[in-house]
């Protein structure tokens, strides 16, 4: 297909502003010298342009969407219209106070409602997606250590199923990461956890349940562990839709974590972004805390600027209209629906997780949460055929693969996050359709080899692509 | 209760029974009895209508008014109607990040139409996907400069003190040492920085049109930063680009700034977009996620995800950046705003903006609002005023009118666009001059 700026022709353009109405103003330096090329198109020829974008691409409206870790849930309409209200989208960030009382009681309210569903004391809303929410965290936990003159920890511990993000948060904070293993079971290995906490262990990150669905019944004795030797624990939410209305990483010894709302509270993905990723402490924490949160006061609502703060992440108070779809999810669903969507979720996980046992190994063949890990480490070696090969051949039937090759002590692994919204009908269909590419691949493994065969295009060369990189259309 | 979840409750009672699960109690008994949380103490859900109103509400409570004048970070820009209503395309908003490229060709197309507008405005070879702000474009910007033998960053002084924020927490976790270079007259001090950057200096960040709008002398800064081995990371505005010399061309290695005022309201401050470009030398330090053009099997044009060696989920500790979400509708946004506007209407935007703050400065000078800095500037500038700036700020603020941003007792921020009509930067006028009288 080709680029925006490959099509229509100089002069072709949209009728979008007025004459000037003011003597015109020239720049007297500092003028541009090199030529601006940017598309010349009609209204009309820009709309197909992106209607046929459109078409290339697979979003959850359009099939089924296990991306496992990614809760790729249906997004609501309604938190979709409330977040484009000209109420909240024509606010100056830096309006006067009494001018944003609508913002400051959005933000006040969602707020207070993670902080109840994450059992935490207060919450920062200005992260903007979950790594960025992690490097916030970790920030705090250097702040309370540096508070109290401790400086000896340097190190934080995470386990080798963690998410990609964990280890890398932590360098950018400054801290040593240590790397512990994993039991024969995907959980933490207390033996392992106990020889590596110490006085330089500054804290500990991890998800509960585990990158491999698996919710670790050791979790008391886990933050136990860890509290004694005087690091704090943090928790990753990426897989909070597991438990949310459940338990509570707040009783569960957790200090500081964040929450994804664009995986959890169904706020769309967007292709990438944007997302949303507060983070929730205990009140000890708190004094450390970026930006401002929002807080009632006697006639309204005002910003409040913590004590000893980290400073901030970001410019302005975070992805407001994010927090906008994902207060409007939370106001919907309700005390009920929060533990029915959770409850759901972590059931059609299990659904799928029994019935493609009988055809495809499971990681860890327990009783899941919301995701499960399934290895094809066997077919791989008896009939070269790799999770790849099974993902690529999903995209013949419409459907998106699961994410493939993660976590990393899985070996071939699909990891499959069907999540509660999609219908038993939907799940039996997938299931069978998993069936008969097994089946396939044994059969003419060439065939699921070389799949996807219906796609737009087949598989891309990303070998060369990373070798001589074309980044940018070059005119 | 509203609720998403499709299977009825007898569907879900017989799907737990036919997988071995007695009822949901029985499929979440592995969760330790003392930390099952009893109650969660969140009001009853609600239908669709009470939602809507509820939340319509609050967005009531906020003023809205009827001509902004202030900008300091976010910027008041008129958005097409075709920009909302692509960006709105379900496929677009409910996909995720594509990893799977032959199935996601057109995020992954749009991505690269974004990376090369990024490009031809700021002159650079290479665009990353985006990241989450402007702040956080130039503190990811700071670290790129940093190797063993450069570690110190200096930031001019005559940045957004928003942005220096951003910058000195993300060297607060890098345990990075920030210095800032002092102001002269409303720009940075150049002979000062030139002195102040010794052997070990990573980076020289400026900010072009600068926080108080005035235009800095960035191929000065160039040269300070480069005759000590540093590189000069410059924060620029998108729209003053349609006209103003590109960061390539002023000599500066790293360009970053906020692209909210390409199609993004200003929405109490997000979402709002990063953008990051650089020379090739440092392609392979820039954070992010990065679209490249290949090709598939058969020979047909394809885009994919490249150089992911840099990126946390290959690299996870030895990474670039911990940066995983970004803001790629934001990144739709921007490619669509640059389409429907085009290489003219960019330019007129940017003629606008500095034509009507030129019209607005001259006209508040002539009642007695004096210019602070004597600089050229684009579409930003600082008066001073014997009158209290609160007292000014109200007056407007009675008429429906938000006024600049006040800087102390006495100075306000301005800001104009192509929005602000003649008649109402007149009315501006006229209100401040009763307030003055």
């Amino acid at each position: 297909m080709k680029l925006i700026y490959e099509i229509g022709e100089e002069g072709r353009k949209l009728d979008l502003f007025p004459e000037l109405d003011v003597e015109k103003y020239e720049l007297k330096a500092n003028k541009r010298n090199v030529e601006l090329h940017l598309p010349h198109v009609s209204e009309q020829e820009l709309s197909r342009h992106f209607t046929n974008l459109a078409k290339r691409t697979h979003g959850v409206n359009d099939g089924f969407y296990p991306l496992g870790s990614c809760t790729m849930k249906y997004n609501p309409k309604i938190d979709e219209e409330m977040a484009v209200l000209p109420g909240f989208t024509n606010v100056h960030p830096l309006a006067p106070v009494e001018s944003v009382e609508g913002c400051l009681e959005v933000m006040e309210t969602l707020q207070e409602r993670l902080c109840k569903i994450a059992g935490m004391d207060a919450m920062t809303l200005q992260p903007a997606a979950g790594a960025h929410g992690e490097f916030t965290g970790l920030l705090l936990i250097k702040a309370y250590h540096e508070s109290r003159n401790d400086k000896a920890r340097t190190k934080i511990i995470v386990p080798d199923s963690a998410h990609g993000t964990n280890p890398a948060s932590a360098v950018m904070a400054g801290f040593e990461v240590i790397n512990i293993p994993s039991d024969d079971k995907g959980c933490v290995d207390l033996d392992g956890l106990r020889n590596a906490v110490g006085p330089d262990t500054a804290g500990l990150m991890l998800t509960n349940p585990n990158t491999v669905g698996v919710f670790d019944k050791n979790i008391l004795e886990i933050t136990k562990i860890v509290h004694e030797a005087g690091g704090l624990c943090y928790y990753d939410g990426a897989n909070l839709n597991a438990v949310m209305g459940q338990c509570r990483p707040g009783d569960m010894g957790f200090d500081v974590l964040h929450i994804n709302l664009h995986k959890t509270f169904a706020t769309p993905h967007g292709g990438g972004g944007p997302g949303s990723g507060p983070v929730g402490c205990k009140e000890f924490l708190a004094k450390f805390l970026p930006g401002f949160t929002a807080v009632k006061s006697a006639n309204g609502f005002d910003k409040k600027y913590a004590d000893n703060t980290i400073g901030n992440l970001r410019t302005m108070a975070g992805n407001f209209l994010v927090m906008v779809k994902a207060l409007t999810y939370i106001t919907t669903l309700g005390k009920e629906g929060i533990k029915e969507a959770s409850s759901n979720a972590v059931l059609n996980a299990n659904y799928m997780r029994v019935k493609l046992s009988k055809t495809y190994h499971m990681a860890y063949p327990v009783t899941c949460m919301h995701e499960f890990v399934m290895t094809l480490e066997e077919e791989h070696k008896n009939i070269n055929v790799s999770a790849m090969d099974i993902a690529k051949s999903m995209l013949d039937y419409g459907i998106h693969p699961p994410t493939m090759y993660f976590p990393l002590i899985v070996h071939e692994a699909l990891m499959v996050e069907p999540t509660e919204t999609e219908t038993k009908e939907e799940m039996d269909h997938v299931i069978n359709v998993l069936k008969e590419i097994h089946e396939k691949a044994e059969k003419d493994p060439e065939y699921v080899r070389s799949a996807p065969h219906t796609t737009v295009i087949n598989r891309p060369d990303e070998v060369g692509a990373a070798r001589n990189p074309i980044v940018a259309f070059k005119f | 209760m509203g609720r998403y979840v499709p299977n009825t409750k007898e569907e879900q009672l017989k799907m737990l029974n036919e997988i071995g699960y007695k009822d949901f109690d029985d499929l979440f008994s592995v969760i330790p009895d003392s930390v099952r949380l009893k109650d969660l103490d969140l009001p009853a859900g609600k239908s669709e209508l009470e939602v809507s109103r509820i939340i319509s509400e609050m967005a009531a409570k906020n003023k809205q008014y009827k001509a902004i004048y202030r900008g300091a970070g976010a910027y008041d820009h008129y958005i097409p109607s075709i920009v909302k209503q692509i960006t709105s395309k379900e496929e677009f908003v409910t996909a995720y990040t594509p990893y799977q490229a032959e199935i996601s060709q057109g995020v992954l197309q749009s991505i690269f139409e974004y990376q090369t507008a990024i490009c031809q405005l700021t002159g650079m070879d290479v665009s990353n996907a985006s990241v989450y702000d402007g702040g956080t474009a130039a503190a990811e910007a700071c670290a790129m400069c940093k190797d063993r033998k450069h570690s110190t960053v200096y930031v001019s002084e005559t940045t957004d003190p928003k942005v220096v924020s951003v910058i000195k927490t993300y060297c607060f976790g890098s345990n990075t040492e920030v210095k800032m270079v002092p102001a002269k007259n409303g720009l940075t001090d150049m002979d000062e920085a030139a002195k102040m950057m010794t052997e070990g200096a990573a980076c020289l960040y400026i900010q072009q049109p600068n926080y108080y709008g005035q235009i800095e002398d960035a191929h000065k800064a160039a040269d300070v930063a480069h005759n000590i081995g540093a590189k000069l990371i410059m924060g620029v505005n998108p729209v003053s680009l349609a006209i103003m010399e590109t960061p390539r061309e002023a000599g500066a290695d790293i360009a970053v700034g906020e692209g909210q005022p390409l199609g993004l309201p200003i929405a109490f401050g997000g979402p709002y977009i990063g953008f990051m470009a650089c020379v090739s030398d440092m392609m392979r330090k820039i954070p992010g996620r990065i679209v490249g053009e290949t090709t598939d099997d058969a020979g047909n044009r394809a885009f994919v995800l490249t150089l992911q060696a840099r990126e946390q989920h290959i690299r996870r500790e030895k990474s670039s950046s911990n940066i995983c979400s970004n803001e790629a509708l934001c990144a739709m946004t921007v490619s669509v705003y640059l389409a429907a506007v085009g290489r003219d209407g960019l330019e007129t935007v940017a003629n606008a903006c500095a034509s009507k703050a030129h019209y607005l400065q001259k006209e508040l000078e002539k009642i007695g609002l004096k210019k602070k800095f004597d600089g050229e500037f684009f579409h930003e500038f600082v008066t001073t005023s014997s009158a209290p700036a609160d007292k000014i700020l109200a007056a407007l603020d009675n008429k429906g009118i938000l006024g600049g941003l006040k800087l102390s007792d006495n100075e306000i921020l301005w800001c104009a666009t192509e929005k602000n009509t003649k008649a109402s930067m007149d009315e501006v006028v006229a209100t401040v001059k009763e307030v003055c009288a």
